[in-house]
C-alpha cells in the first residue's frame, strides 16, 4: 500500500478499498517507526492528521471527492499550517505555532489532502545536505550515513523511505531537484510565481517557489494542479488561466527536441552520474526525441551570482527574527542591541549567520554597485542564455547534481564545496523557469541520480509529459530503498 | 555680516486611505495599541506586502496638482535598520525612482508671490509606535501606525527664512486637504515637517552645511525652530566655528534645537529592491483617469474668482484657502450678481468665520448654510434690512431662530424707508437736541453724524441711514 501512487491510492480510496484514516494511520505508523534512523520528520499531530483524514473520509462519502481527497502528505516546516508549530528548520521559531496557513497548504487543504506532519530541513532553507537544521541532520534512506541534500532534505527522505505519498518542498537554488535526485524522487521547481509564496518562509524572495516531491511525474502533475493558481496576496504570483498539468501525460514524445548544455557534461561530475544521464538520454532517443547541443556560456557564473542575490535578500527577509515580537529571545541582555545580537547569535545557526554578514556585506555602502548590481545583470545575461537555447529546443536536461549522495559531515568545513552541489540547479532559479528532477539510475554503490529536466516559462505541463514518457518505458522511480521495504 | 538662510522642507504626508499602505489592516487612529495590526503589520513570517491601490491614487493626484512628471514605472525599495518598532526590520520606501517628481508650489509671503520647486514626492510605510512610559523600565509597542501610507514631499533648497518656510508648509497642508489626499490634522501626526536649514553669506553661492530638524508638527514650532536654529548657526560661524552636518530635535519647552545624531553616526540603510513588490507602473489611461476626477486647483479656483465674481487678490485668497470655504462661497453667491458678491465675501470672512473660530467648527459644520445667508445678502441688497441689522438677523439665524424672512418679520426689523414716519423721527431728534443743532449750523461737521445717531437710535436702527441722512440735512440747511 505505502508504495502505491498518489493516482492509485486515489482509486484505492474512490472504490472505497480503503479510507483516508487507514492511509493516515499505516504512514503515521511508518513515521513512528523509520522515522528515528532518518530525521525527516519533526512535527507529528496525530489528532490533527486523523480529523483532517475523517473529514476527506466525509467528502468522499459525499461523493465530493477529487483526485487528491483523502491523500496523506508532509509538509516542509517552511509553510505555515495554522495551529501547527512551524520552525523553518531553526530554534529562532522552535516554538513558533503559525496563526495562519500558507496559500499553498490552504491549497492542498481544500483538495482534501491529509497534513500528516512537518518535515526537518536546512535552517531556513539554507543548505545544501540538511545538515544546518536545528533539529539535527537528515539521514537519506539508501545509506543511513550518507545526507538526502537539502534543503528539502526531510521532505525527499521521507518519501524516497514510503513515510508519505508526497510532500510540499521548496526550491531556491535547487533545494527540491537537488534532495529528490539525491534520495531518488521525483521534485519540481515550477516557474517563478506559479505557486504563491504567502505563507512560505522567505529566504530569497526572487528565487523562492514552492512545488510538489512525490514518487512519479503525474504525481507532481496532480499535486501541482493544486498548488498552482494566482493569489492576490503574493504581488510576484502571476494571474493565469488556470491549467490542468495533466493534460499532455499521454503525448509522444517524438520529435521532442532535447538540448544538451555542453557546460552540463564539464568536470566535477560524477562518472556514475554522467553515465546514468547518458543512459537516461539514449532511452528518450530511442522513444523518439531528438538531441541538439546548446549552450549556456553563462552558467558558470550561476554560482557566485546566487551567493550575491540570494544573501542579500536573505540578510533584509531575516532581520523580522529580532525577538521583539515572536520566536527566541536570549534570556538575558543589558540593553535592546545587545538584545538584538544574544537572541540572533543564539537562535541563527553559523550557516544562516554567515549568509545574513554576506548579505550585508554585498548591500552595504560602497559595495552596491560592484556586488548586488553587477549581478543583477550577469542574471539577466543567464536568463537570455536559456531563451536562446530555447530557440533551439524543447526540453534542457542534464545531471541535476554533479554526484549522488554524499557522507554525512564530509563537506560541512567547506562551503564553497557545499556550494557546488547546486551547480546545475542554481541557473534555473535565477532565470525563473521550471525544473524538474526524476530518478534516473544507480551509482556502483547503490545510490540514486537524477536526471534533470528544464523547459521555457510555463512549459511545466510539457516537462512533466516528458518525465511522465520515460516513467512509463523504465522503473527507476519505483525502485524503494529495500531497508524500508518491510 | 550679512547672512542668508536656506531652507528645504521635507513633509511626511500621511494619506487619508482606509486601509494600510501594504495590507487591508485599518488606518483609524485612536484604537487601542496593536488593534488594527494584522499579520502583515506584525510581520509574521511567511506574509507578504500588496501595494494599496488608493495610496497611489492619492500621490498621483499630489503630482499632477503640483504639475510634476509621473513616473511611468517607479520602484519600491528596502530600507534596512533594527528598531522594535520596526517590524520587518525594514521599511518600504520608494529610493532611487520615486513617483513623483519635480513639480513646484506657489506661495504668498505676505503679498509677495512666490514659487518653491519640488524635488520629489515618494510613497513609503510609517513605521509603529515605541512607548517608553507606563512599561516599568520596559517599553511598550504600538503597531497601529506601523504600514500606514505616507508621501514623503520633498522641496528644494527654495526657502530663505522661516515665514517662507511657514507659508510654504501652510500651502502644501491646504492643498493635500484640498486635494483630499490627507486629513491634515497635526496632532495626530498626519502632516509632519523636517525642516533642513543652512546659512551663507549673503552673496555667497554655495550652500552651507545644514542641520536637519525633525518631525516639526505645528507651524508655529516650524518658524521657532528655525529662528532658533537661524541664531545658533550664525552665532557659530560668527565665532569661527564650523557647522556640523546632524539631525537635530526641537524642543518647544525650551524653546531650542538639540543634536540628536551627526552624520559621522548615520546608519547604512543597504537599499536594495523590494523583490516582492513589482516595479509600480503608471500609463497614459489611468493618468488620464486621474486627471479627469481632479477637482479645480486652488490657484485656478483664485484666477476665476477674481475674474468672475469680481473680487480683489485679498477677498480670493481668503476664500480658497479651503475647498470648503471655496465650496462655501459659490454655494452662497450663485444667482447672485455685482456687488453682492463682495458682500458674500465679506461676511463668510467676517461673521461667519468669527463664528465658526469661536466655536471651534468647520466651515461645513456652520449653522448658517451657504443659501440662507444667499438669503440674507439678498435682503440686504434690496434694502429690507440694513447692514447693521443684518449682524442681528444673522445671529439669529446662527441660533437656529429660523429664516431671514420670519426673522425680520417676526422681530420687526424691516427698515424704515417710510418719508413720512422719518420727517416726524428727524422733527423729534432736532427738536430735542438744540445744542447739537446749534453746534452743526456754527459749522462743526461732526454734529451731523451725531444727529444721525440720535435719528438711527430712535428708529432702533431701523431707519434707512441714507434716507436719514438726506432728510436729516435738508431739515437743518433749509428748515423745510
Amino acid at each position: 500500500m505505502f508504495q502505491l501512487s498518489i493516482a492509485d491510492l486515489s482509486q484505492c480510496l474512490a472504490r472505497r478499498e480503503c479510507s483516508s484514516v487507514e492511509l493516515a494511520r499505516l504512514f503515521l505508523e511508518r513515521i513512528r517507526t523509520l522515522n528515528p534512523g532518518l530525521n525527516a520528520v519533526i512535527t507529528l499531530d496525530e489528532e490533527r492528521t486523523l480529523a483532517a483524514a475523517a473529514a476527506a473520509d466525509r467528502r468522499i462519502a459525499a461523493g465530493e471527492s477529487g483526485p487528491l481527497t483523502g491523500i496523506p502528505i508532509l509538509h516542509k516546516d517552511i509553510f505555515l499550517a495554522k495551529g501547527w508549530r512551524t520552525t523553518c528548520g531553526s530554534r529562532m521559531l522552535e516554538n513558533f505555532i503559525a496563526p495562519y496557513d500558507a496559500h499553498v497548504v490552504e491549497k492542498l487543504d481544500a483538495a482534501g489532502m491529509v497534513n500528516l506532519g512537518k518535515t526537518n530541513m536546512d535552517e531556513f532553507a539554507m543548505g545544501s545536505s540538511n545538515e544546518t537544521s536545528w533539529f539535527g541532520p537528515v539521514r537519506n534512506p539508501w545509506r543511513l550515513s550518507a545526507v538526502p541534500g537539502g534543503s528539502s532534505g526531510g521532505s525527499a527522505s521521507a518519501v524516497a523511505a514510503r513515510l508519505a505519498p508526497c510532500a510540499t518542498g521548496t526550491d531556491t537554488g535547487g533545494s527540491i531537484r537537488q534532495p529528490a535526485a539525491l534520495t531518488g524522487i521525483c521534485g519540481l521547481k515550477p516557474t517563478y510565481g506559479v505557486a504563491s509564496r504567502y505563507g512560505m518562509i522567505a529566504f530569497a524572495s526572487s528565487l523562492d517557489q514552492a512545488g510538489p516531491m512525490a514518487k512519479t511525474a503525474q504525481d507532481l502533475a496532480l499535486m501541482l494542479n493544486a498548488m498552482a493558481g494566482f493569489d492576490a496576496r503574493d504581488s510576484t504570483s502571476l494571474e493565469r488561466e488556470p491549467e490542468d498539468y495533466t493534460r499532455e501525460l499521454t503525448r509522444p514524445i517524438k520529435g521532442l527536441r532535447i538540448g544538451l548544455p555542453k557546460e552540463f557534461f564539464a568536470e566535477g561530475v560524477q562518472p556514475a552520474v554522467t553515465k546514468a544521464v547518458e543512459a537516461a538520454i539514449a532511452q528518450y532517443r530511442a522513444l523518439g526525441a531528438e538531441i541538439v547541443e546548446v549552450s549556456l556560456p553563462n552558467m558558470g557564473l550561476s554560482i557566485p551570482v546566487y551567493y550575491v542575490l540570494a544573501p542579500a535578500e536573505a540578510s533584509s527577509n531575516l532581520a523580522r527574527f529580532d525577538g521583539v515580537r515572536y520566536g527566541h529571545r536570549a534570556a538575558e541582555y543589558t540593553d535592546l542591541t545587545d538584545m538584538y545580537e544574544r537572541t540572533r547569535a543564539e537562535g541563527f545557526g553559523a550557516e544562516v549567520r554567515r549568509r545574513i554578514m554576506i548579505g550585508t556585506y554585498v548591500l552595504s555602502h560602497g559595495y552596491y554597485d560592484a556586488y548586488y548590481i553587477k549581478a543583477q545583470r550577469v542574471r539577466r545575461l543567464i536568463a537570455a542564455d536559456f531563451a536562446a537555447a530555447f530557440e533551439r529546443c524543447d526540453v534542457i536536461m542534464g545531471p541535476t547534481s554533479p554526484t549522488t549522495a554524499f557522507e554525512l559531515g564530509s563537506r560541512t568545513d567547506d562551503p564553497v564545496q557545499m556550494y557546488l552541489c547546486d551547480i546545475y540547479t542554481i541557473a534555473v532559479n535565477l532565470a525563473g523557469l521550471p525544473g524538474l528532477s526524476i530518478p534516473a539510475g544507480f551509482d556502483a554503490a547503490g545510490l540514486p541520480v537524477g536526471l534533470q529536466l528544464i523547459g521555457d516559462y510555463f512549459s511545466e505541463a510539457r516537462l512533466l509529459n516528458v518525465a511522465h514518457q520515460f516513467q512509463l518505458a523504465s522503473d527507476w522511480h519505483v525502485t524503494m530503498p529495500s531497508s524500508f521495504a518491510a | 555680516m550679512n547672512w542668508e538662510t536656506v531652507i528645504g522642507l521635507e513633509v511626511h504626508v500621511q494619506l487619508s486611505t482606509h486601509s494600510k499602505i501594504f495590507s487591508g489592516a485599518s488606518t483609524a487612529f485612536g484604537a487601542e495599541p496593536n488593534a488594527q495590526a494584522c499579520d502583515i503589520d506584525v510581520a509574521l513570517p511567511g506574509v507578504l506586502p500588496v501595494l494599496n491601490a488608493a495610496a497611489v491614487d492619492k500621490a498621483v493626484r499630489l503630482g499632477l496638482a503640483v504639475g510634476a512628471t509621473i513616473n511611468p514605472r517607479s520602484i519600491f525599495a528596502r530600507k534596512n535598520y533594527f528598531y522594535p518598532d520596526l517590524p520587518k526590520g525594514y521599511q518600504i520606501s520608494q529610493y532611487e525612482i520615486p513617483v513623483v517628481q519635480g513639480g513646484s508650489i506657489d506661495i504668498l509671503v505676505g503679498e509677495q508671490p512666490k514659487t518653491v520647486q519640488l524635488t520629489r514626492a515618494h510613497l513609503e510605510e510609517d513605521a509603529g509606535k515605541s512607548l517608553h512610559e507606563d512599561f516599568h523600565g520596559m517599553t511598550g509597542i504600538d503597531l497601529n501606525r506601523a504600514g500606514t501610507p505616507l508621501l514623503e514631499i520633498v522641496s528644494e533648497p527654495d526657502m530663505r527664512g522661516a515665514a517662507e518656510a511657514v507659508a510654504y508648509g501652510k500651502a502644501l497642508h491646504a492643498l493635500v486637504r484640498w486635494l483630499d489626499i490627507c486629513d491634515g490634522n497635526m496632532q495626530e501626526g498626519s502632516f509632519r515637517m523636517d525642516a533642513n536649514v543652512s546659512v551663507r553669506p549673503a552673496g555667497v553661492a554655495t550652500l552651507g552645511t545644514r542641520c536637519e530638524i525633525k518631525n516639526l508638527n505645528s507651524f508655529r514650532f516650524l518658524e521657532r525652530a528655525i529662528d532658533y536654529e537661524v541664531r545658533r548657526q550664525i552665532e557659530v560661524l560668527t565665532d569661527g566655528g564650523t557647522i556640523r552636518q546632524e539631525t537635530r530635535l526641537y524642543d518647544p519647552d525650551r524653546d531650542e534645537t538639540r543634536a540628536m545624531r551627526s552624520k559621522e553616526d548615520a546608519h547604512d540603510y543597504r537599499y536594495f529592491p523590494d523583490p516582492d513588490l513589482l516595479p509600480l507602473e503608471i500609463d497614459e489611461a489611468y493618468l488620464a483617469q486621474v486627471r479627469s476626477s481632479m477637482p479645480e486647483l486652488p490657484a485656478q479656483k483664485r484666477e476665476r474668482f477674481t475674474s468672475e465674481f469680481g473680487l480683489s487678490v485679498y477677498d480670493a485668497n481668503l476664500l480658497t484657502g479651503s475647498r470648503e470655504m471655496a465650496d462655501y462661497f459659490e454655494q452662497a453667491a450663485a444667482g447672485l450678481g455685482g456687488q453682492a458678491f463682495k458682500l458674500v465675501a465679506n461676511w463668510i470672512g467676517g461673521a461667519l468665520s468669527a463664528r465658526l473660530n469661536d466655536e471651534g467648527i468647520e466651515i461645513t459644520a456652520s449653522k448658517v448654510s451657504p443659501v440662507a445667508l444667499r438669503a440674507l445678502v439678498e435682503r440686504i441688497v434690496d434694502g429690507t434690512i440694513s447692514g447693521k441689522i443684518a449682524r442681528d438677523v444673522f445671529d439669529a439665524m446662527w441660533s437656529g431662530e429660523g429664516q431671514v424672512d420670519e426673522i425680520i418679520e417676526r422681530r420687526g426689523l424691516r427698515q424704515i424707508s417710510d418719508s413720512g414716519a422719518l420727517d416726524k423721527l428727524v422733527d423729534e431728534v432736532i427738536a430735542s437736541n438744540g445744542s447739537q443743532v446749534a453746534d452743526y449750523r456754527s459749522g462743526k461737521a461732526k454734529a451731523f453724524n451725531a444727529l444721525v445717531g440720535q435719528v438711527m437710535k430712535a428708529s432702533k436702527g431701523k431707519a434707512n441711514p441714507q434716507q436719514v441722512n438726506d432728510i436729516l440735512r435738508r431739515k437743518l440747511d433749509t428748515g423745510v
